[in-house]
């Protein structure tokens, strides 16, 4: 008996980011079996994220060794990813391997904006309301707004004064 | 074996990072031009903004290890990347929409549309603003550039998500959120080296005097841009903005608003009629060597 294929989609991990599968990083749109082929659907984080390939190649992988002989990865684009489909679990196997978690993305660059206006420009400081996900104390600093990859932030605690990722809101 | 790595993966060519081969960026996306719409016009629509965000990429690809710091290194090999990716998306939706646009490639070649477009054409074929050409200067150029460009392109991209070539609309909604991020930082910087030394004072608006005349053409409309209404931003509303968010920065930097006229054209062509600066053919020529010494070849 072949397993259930978004089961089998569900379980791959985010290369960048193992700690997440693509369903808890919310990248997954779509599985369903046409046929004997499983279309599987996978929306970018960002633009230029390096990681879509090795998804594509991860999701084949792995639902081929799952028994399914043709399998078909497409890339959804429109709604665009928000850091907001990171899921609990996800939020929590962040925490757990040291990463921050996004806040709620602003509003006014995602699609219910309705103002005319210019998108709002930030020039103070980045605050975020952040704890440190090593000693979990709220004394953090900005050191970057881009970091180790287009999707985090770098921070530093200024109490155990360890460097950590933030995940961005985007 | 003929091959020392096929050992070490055992044959699973899965395992290398990244894939091994090219992919489709917009695999399973619906490209089916509008009715109504042009695909010759849209495409060149789509190369004029793919061509601004690949060619700004390149430049800023130049500063990774020069940056004088490393978070501030890295801040540009990040912005570098999202245009990269969004250059990716529009030559391939330029290539969907018309095809006649991709250069031709020797039989058997694997190279997909939109790196055809990105390697096999010559300077005259690029559609991308002068502004985005231009060597790097130093650090305040690369703030000043970015914040002229930036701010730009979020107002367009901005109103491009009400486009109606969805997938236009959908590339646009992406980039939104990453020039966002762009644009704070160009800005942030700007306001830092205004009130900084008086060095970074004086180096800062070097910087803003020889970019400005570079500016208009960022938000002019071209004649192709005029004949896809509803499909193309309005520029006369992207420059309303462009002007506000623009004059914010300089007032909170406490910088004049330069009085430069713009760049003029060569018999009124400019950048995006495919009329460029000496500097494109440089860049491009040390961007596509690889990918022309082998138009068959595999990565």
């Amino acid at each position: 008996m072949t397993p259930d294929p978004w089961v089998v989609a569900s379980e791959v991990r985010d290369p960048e980011m193992p700690m997440l599968t693509l369903t808890d990083l919310g990248v997954l749109r779509d599985v369903r079996l046409v046929d004997d082929t499983v279309i599987a659907s996978i929306t970018p984080t960002y633009s230029g994220c390096p990681a879509m390939a090795t998804m594509r190649d991860d999701l084949v992988h792995r639902l081929t060794d799952a028994g399914f002989p043709r399998v078909e990865v497409r890339i959804v684009l429109e709604p665009a990813w928000s850091s907001d489909w990171i899921t609990a679990r996800g939020r929590a196997a962040l925490h757990d391997a040291g990463l921050s978690a996004p806040g709620p993305a602003r509003t006014d660059t995602g699609p219910a904006r309705t103002d005319t206006g210019p998108i709002a420009l930030t020039l103070g400081p980045v605050r975020r309301a952040l704890t440190c996900p090593r000693c979990g104390s709220g004394a953090t600093e900005l050191v970057s707004e881009f970091g180790a990859t287009a999707c985090k932030a770098l921070y530093r605690c200024t109490d155990c004064l360890e460097p950590f990722d933030h995940v961005k809101e985007i | 074996m003929d091959n020392v790595y096929d050992g070490l993966l055992e044959g699973d060519s899965s395992q290398w990072a990244f894939g091994t081969d090219f992919e489709d960026p917009l695999a399973g996306v619906d490209t089916t031009v509008p009715a109504g719409v042009d695909g010759a016009d849209l495409a060149t629509y789509c190369l004029m903004l793919g061509d601004d965000a690949l060619v700004l990429s390149q430049r800023l690809a130049e500063w990774c290890s020069r940056a004088p710091e490393l978070e501030e290194d890295i801040a540009l090999a990040n912005m570098a990347l999202d245009l990269l990716g969004q250059a990716r998306l529009l030559l391939a939706r330029a290539a969907a929409a018309d095809p006649a646009v991709v250069p031709a490639l020797p039989s058997g070649s694997p190279v997909p549309a939109e790196d055809a477009l990105a390697f096999f054409r010559d300077a005259g074929q690029f559609r991308n603003v002068r502004l985005a050409e231009v060597p790097n200067g130093d650090f305040a150029h690369v703030v000043v550039r970015l914040l002229l460009f930036s701010t730009a392109r979020l107002a367009t991209l901005d109103a491009l998500r009400a486009s109606v070539d969805t997938v236009l609309a959908a590339v646009a909604a992406k980039g939104v959120k990453e020039l966002t991020y762009h644009r704070d930082w160009a800005g942030r910087w700007f306001v830092t080296l205004a009130q900084g030394t008086e060095e970074s004072r004086r180096r800062l608006l070097g910087a803003l005097d020889s970019s400005w005349p570079l500016r208009a053409e960022l938000v002019t409309a071209h004649p192709v841009e005029r004949s896809l209404p509803g499909v193309a931003a309005d520029q006369s509303a992207v420059a309303g903005q462009v002007d506000a968010v623009l004059d914010q920065v300089l007032a909170v930097a406490g910088v004049d608003r330069p009085g430069k006229a713009p760049l003029a054209g060569v018999g009124g062509r400019t950048g995006r009629d495919g009329r460029h600066t000496e500097h494109l053919s440089r860049l491009l020529a040390e961007m596509q060597s690889v990918a022309r010494a082998h138009p068959t070849g595999r990565w």
